[in-house]
């Protein structure tokens, strides 16, 4: 019978290594392909990893607790006849994480000695995070980078010489390797990080240790915000209509609850249909135009942001859409997302309207085009041919990549979005 | 200064030769009555006398071998190639005879001897006699290889050559011919072999080419410039023995390299350059070296599939935006 290697998978884009919050299964029981083995801590989310291969879980490598690089062997399905020992020995030899060192690309299996199920907890630490060539143990030394991190060797040396964490960076050369621009726009934000004098007790501050998904954000939104040239296109929405619609419509029986976030994600797949230009991401020397609706929608946690993606918005029904959004909301707050359902997003929306926001403007999820900002719907005097009268208003504020799109492009598709929300049986047909 | 073509230039530089040292001679296939193939040798007869300017059979290999006996005996011989594709006739004499010889006779007989003649792409001149023939001497140790691309160049490293006292491989070009430069008319200007030439000054990209592929190196990155990327020409003008200084010192100015080769990439000059940059200046490498080589085939006489063969401008353009990673973004 085949011996099947269990290797940690890659769950996201931007993972590099992922830690086992738990074994579901133990030794010894008996798997079958599609069997959730463990569940892995990504740099997004908690993420269920399947079995491949069917036969006994003889061996596992890496306990809970415990990060491996993508690729690494964590475990070994096989026959219980099925020699497995020269596999097994092949596996490299636990290394110590380095002590400090953000998990985000953290070395293969730690040791259970070093506390691994403990969440994140904020400790006054000497050294600043940004520090980390320092405080890698002897043995890792080059391997340990260069193993990990995809970096040229000039940004390399830069890295070195101005004490970046190649780590914390995600490249923007060929398949992802750093260059020189990417260590030094990371640096230019680092270096006051480095001068900063140790945490003594009783300091006025502390280093909280970044959690993977704090590190990701960390490294993502430089690289939108520095390289994307953004523009932002304001529009106030009469969301009047909007709201007796949902009201009338979350009464009827049998149906899901409806948001106004559901009117947002439906009204701008609508519009992306209509304004390919804005659903579109720019691909070295092309802009690619997606003819689907794949929208992103910025989910707030504790520790940071996730943006589960709702596949195919164009072609499902509000009620589809109010059901498929809770149910990725919820699982995004429970960290029960899978991997697949993490990217692939053509758009995103960002929503603080809980947050009494009256308007506000996002940073693009790059290779994104755009991303809408959505804020509170409020009651606001209104003027119109009858006088003054209290209406409800909501702004959108669309950030844009200069690079894909003109403003004229964004004020059209804003204002298709706004005309859909004012004559909302445009949504139900 | 003057303004001539390469041509004249070289015709130049050895009738001053000729004039400075008895013992220079010229040696080939029609060098004498029908004044050159390419007409380099234009005049000398007439001016040296048939002693010094020397028709031959043609039989590549047995005045090859003439030449490397005067040489021996003390002369400066200057032989001609029709086209330097026609050396392959006279291979051993020139990489068993010429360039081991000061070895093999322990210092005894040096080999001051020039073998000079066109060699690469040209135009329609089909697989037989478009070869880079750089590429088979360049390796063998004992001989010096020169590849001017300007007329000035094209005067100043023959006089060097014909003065050297090794054996130096002299590939001209068809297509350089008629090129038109500034050549300086000073009896005693020389460009001494093994010394590179920045020949614009860049900072985003350090792009490496000789002859044919310079000029066309050149106008990548006037269209380059266009798009706001900095592009710096290094030309190694002698192959053999080549300036790594002057290339590292570029590299380690733009972190980039291009190198652009007509002949065929496999092993090529391309490769050499790439292994002395990253041995050399690997840690200010910010993308892996790009080679832009001619395509891995026998030049095709048809004149829609030899520019195929042949790297273009657009060919240079594409790589050096592949290296800064620029995509035309």
């Amino acid at each position: 019978m085949a011996v099947t290697k269990v290797v940690m998978p890659k769950l996201s884009d931007a993972m590099e290594s992922g830690k086992i919050i738990k074994w579901l299964k133990k030794e010894g029981d008996r798997i079958q392909g599609g069997d959730i083995l463990a569940e892995v801590e990504t740099d997004k989310a908690d993420v269920e990893m399947e079995a491949f291969g069917a036969g006994v879980l003889r061996k596992i490598l890496v306990p809970a607790g415990e990060t491996a690089a993508i690729g690494a062997l964590i475990g070994v399905i096989a026959e219980p006849g099925d020699d497995i020992a020269a596999l097994v020995a092949s596996a490299p030899a636990p290394v110590p994480a380095p002590a400090g060192a953000v998990s985000a690309t953290a070395p293969a299996p730690r040791p259970a000695a070093a506390t691994p199920s403990a969440p994140p907890t904020p400790v006054a630490r000497p050294a600043a995070v940004v520090g980390a060539p320092a405080a890698v143990p002897a043995g890792l030394g080059q391997g340990f980078q260069s193993g990990r991190v995809k970096a040229s060797p000039l940004a390399k040396k830069i890295a070195a010489q101005t004490g970046v964490d190649l780590r914390l960076i995600q490249g923007s050369g060929p398949g992802g390797r750093i260059i020189r621009r990417d260590v030094e726009a990371a640096g230019s934000g680092v270096t006051s990080a480095i001068a900063m004098p140790a945490a003594a007790a009783g300091a006025e501050f502390e280093d909280v240790p970044l959690t993977q998904i704090r590190a990701a954000i960390a490294r993502r939104m430089p690289l939108s915000k520095a390289p994307v040239p953004h523009f932002y296109v304001t529009s106030e929405v009469a969301m009047d209509h909007a709201w007796e619609l949902r009201e009338q419509l979350n009464t009827l029986e049998g149906q899901p609850k409806i948001s106004v976030n559901d009117l947002v994600i439906r009204a701008c797949a609508l519009a992306l249909l209509k304004h390919p230009g804005v659903n579109a991401s720019l691909q070295g020397d092309a802009i690619r135009v997606f003819h689907r609706a794949h929208i992103g929608i910025a989910v707030a946690l504790e520790d940071g942001l996730i943006t589960p993606v709702l596949r195919d918005c164009h072609a499902k029904p509000l009620a589809q859409i109010a059901v498929e959004a809770r149910d990725l909301v919820e699982r995004a707050r429970n960290r029960k997302l899978r991997a697949q359902e993490l990217s692939g997003a053509t758009f995103s929306i960002s929503n603080l309207g809980m947050f009494d926001v009256t308007e506000f403007s996002a940073i693009i999820n790059p290779p994104e085009g755009a991303i809408l900002a959505v804020g509170s719907v409020r009651r606001v005097p209104v003027v119109d041919e009858s006088g003054l009268g209290v209406g409800r208003r909501m702004m959108l504020t669309i950030s844009c990549d200069h690079r894909v799109m003109d403003g004229a492009m964004g004020a059209r598709f804003l204002q298709d979005v706004k005309r859909l929300l004012e004559e909302p049986l445009r949504l139900l047909v | 200064m003057a303004v001539m073509t390469y041509r004249e230039a070289l015709n130049m530089a050895l009738r001053e030769e000729m004039h400075r040292d008895p013992s220079v001679f010229v040696i080939g296939e029609e060098v004498g009555l029908y004044e050159g193939a390419y007409k380099v040798t234009q005049g000398l007869l007439k001016e040296f006398g048939a002693q010094r300017v020397v028709d031959t059979p043609i039989a590549e290999s047995g005045f090859t071998g003439v030449g490397i006996g005067a040489a021996m005996a003390g002369l400066r011989p200057v032989v001609e190639m029709m086209t330097f594709n026609f050396a392959l006739l006279a291979l051993d004499q020139i990489v068993n005879s010429a360039a081991k010889m000061y070895y093999m006779s322990g210092g005894q007989f040096n080999v001051p001897i020039v073998i000079r003649g066109p060699g690469g792409p040209a135009a329609q001149l089909a697989a037989q006699h478009s070869q880079s023939m750089e590429t088979y001497f360049y390796h063998v140790p004992g001989l010096k290889v020169v590849r001017p691309t300007t007329p000035m160049d094209a005067k100043g490293l023959l006089k060097s050559s014909i003065r050297d006292d090794n054996p130096v491989i002299f590939i001209e070009s068809e297509t350089l011919y008629n090129v038109k430069g500034e050549v300086p008319e000073d009896p005693d200007f020389l460009i001494p072999l093994g010394k590179a030439i920045v020949r614009r000054e860049g900072t985003d990209v350090t792009v490496i080419a000789y002859m044919g592929m310079m000029y066309r190196a050149m106008e990548a990155a006037e269209e380059l410039e266009k798009e706001g990327i900095s592009v710096e020409l290094v030309d190694p003008r002698t192959l053999r023995p080549m300036d790594t200084e002057t290339i590292i010192n570029s590299v380690r100015k733009t972190h980039r390299v291009v190198v652009v080769e007509a002949g065929a990439g496999f092993a090529g000059m391309g490769s050499e350059i790439a292994a002395s940059v990253t041995e050399q200046a690997f840690d200010d490498l910010d993308a892996p070296v790009e080679r832009v080589t001619g395509s891995n085939a026998p030049m095709p006489y048809a004149r829609n599939l030899e520019k195929l063969k042949t790297p273009s401008k657009d060919w240079i353009v594409a790589a050096v935006r592949r290296v800064c990673n620029a995509n035309g973004s």
